[in-house]
């Protein structure tokens, strides 16, 4: 299980593993914070967006890709601020993958949310809705490799 | 010392309207000696975005359930969990969270367990204090510590294992989920993800009322007459009955068991917080599908624990 992570991802996890568990709720609270908003083209076409069903709260996400060969995405996830815990878990598959080019988020290992070192004090519940969205990504992009 | 009790017209119509204070009522108690205000909710980080100033976090997950083994914590754990949030047996505490109280109202139950004697909720819950326009804080809550004694958890008042669910047919069952998980269309909440029942359907004579019919649109408890006519007249409730109310985890069937006690009354309603997800794997228990109540094994329950 060696398969090497994006450095962007690398970075946000040894952030997490560096921390007490207080101080990883709070970093997580800090990608909530800085999850962008959507652009104007999306926040009018709310159609576009996936529903990740997994996440105990609305969270909706889509992405584009670029051209070939790199073929570099960009995501874009909705969920509201009443949902903090999804909206930091957004924040961080948006700043540990957003722009790399497909192959390289295809590659990224499924186990990656039990890394931040939050499962005890999140419940399995929840991050299993992180685990969804990822899965959510790399089958959108398979998608459009379709 | 006690605080004096929120004299409300609305709480008067109810059986205990101790267990309940209105915003306006926290708004004017907020910093008394004597009372602690904690926050419960399902998101974990929900608090931290901002809470009603002076309050305390509590969480369900890591402070109020067990690390190990699937139980709720014991009596030297909730002593540690309590003193350090500033309470002693004493304090009035005053408990709100998101989703119409639904985790509030888990978190009351565990007290309850463990006898503490003045714990409330506020009616409406989060949202309602946000929906008024009444300040929030993201600044930190200093506690004082509290000298909280080590309480023996007093289960069988108000908790129902498995087998007590078995040995309680004849006797009302309310479940509280949706009506597809009480069917067995699904095995968990709409638009939440699959938690591992491998069963799906209802423990059979349970009457379907789910817990939110409980609440009005703005998080508060409904009235008096509104939930007696759910709950006597829908579910069919009478006076002296005991009751059962269970639905996924717990945590839904303890609103409800707030309801069914606080409310209206029932002395004898216990939450089965095994719920669907021990009744749904466990091994020969009897399970009914589809809308119909069904009726009660002929015998007493095969399955044994």
């Amino acid at each position: 299980m060696s398969t090497a992570l994006p450095a962007q991802l690398a970075e946000i996890i040894d952030d997490f593993q560096d921390l007490t568990e207080p101080d990883r709720l709070q970093l997580l609270l800090d990608f909530s914070r800085e999850l962008p908003e959507l652009p104007e083209r999306l926040r009018e076409h709310p159609e576009l967006l996936e529903q990740v069903v997994e996440c105990q709260s609305p969270v909706f996400l889509t992405l584009e890709v670029g051209e070939a060969p790199e073929r570099r995405v960009n995501l874009f996830f909705s969920a509201p601020p009443e949902a903090p815990t999804t909206r930091g878990f957004a924040g961080v598959l948006m700043e540990g993958l957003d722009g790399l080019p497909a192959e390289e988020i295809l590659a990224v290992p499924d186990d990656v949310p039990d890394r931040l070192g939050l499962t005890r004090a999140i419940t399995p519940l929840r991050m299993r809705g992180m685990s969804a969205m990822l899965g959510r990504i790399k089958r959108q992009i398979r998608a459009t490799a379709a | 010392m006690p605080l004096k009790t929120d004299s409300s017209e609305k709480f008067a119509a109810y059986a205990h309207p101790g267990r309940l204070v209105s915003t306006d009522w926290l708004a004017d108690h907020l910093g008394t000696d004597g009372l602690v205000v904690l926050e419960s909710d399902e998101d974990i980080l929900l608090y931290e975005t901002g809470h009603i100033p002076g309050a305390v976090k509590i969480d369900w997950h890591t402070e109020l359930n067990d690390e190990v083994r699937r139980d709720l914590v014991d009596g030297e754990a909730f002593a540690r969990v309590m003193s350090a949030k500033g309470i002693s047996r004493d304090t009035t505490v005053v408990i709100y969270g998101d989703k119409s109280n639904w985790w509030a109202a888990y978190a009351l139950w565990v007290f309850e367990l463990f006898g503490h004697e003045d714990v409330r909720l506020l009616d409406g819950g989060r949202d309602k204090w946000i929906a008024e326009g009444r300040p929030l804080t993201t600044e930190a809550t200093t506690v004082r510590p509290g000298d909280y004694p080590v309480i023996e958890r007093n289960d069988p008042r108000v908790r129902a294992y498995l087998g007590d669910v078995l040995e309680h047919f004849g006797n009302p069952l309310i479940d509280v989920r949706s009506p597809e998980e009480y069917t067995g269309a699904r095995t968990h909440m709409p638009a939440y993800p699959e938690e591992g029942a491998m069963r799906g359907g209802h423990i059979p004579t349970a009457a379907s009322i789910p817990w939110g019919r409980a609440a009005a649109e703005d998080g508060t408890f409904r009235s008096r007459e509104e939930l007696d006519a759910i709950y006597r007249g829908e579910a069919g409730l009478n006076d002296g009955d005991d009751v059962v109310a269970y639905c996924r985890i717990g945590e839904r069937s303890s609103h409800t068991w707030f309801v069914l006690t606080h409310l209206l009354g029932f002395d004898r309603v216990r939450n089965y917080d095994g719920s669907w997800t021990e009744w749904g794997n466990a091994v020969r228990v009897p399970i009914v599908r589809g809308p119909e109540r069904g009726e009660a094994p002929a015998r007493p329950a095969e399955a044994r624990r």
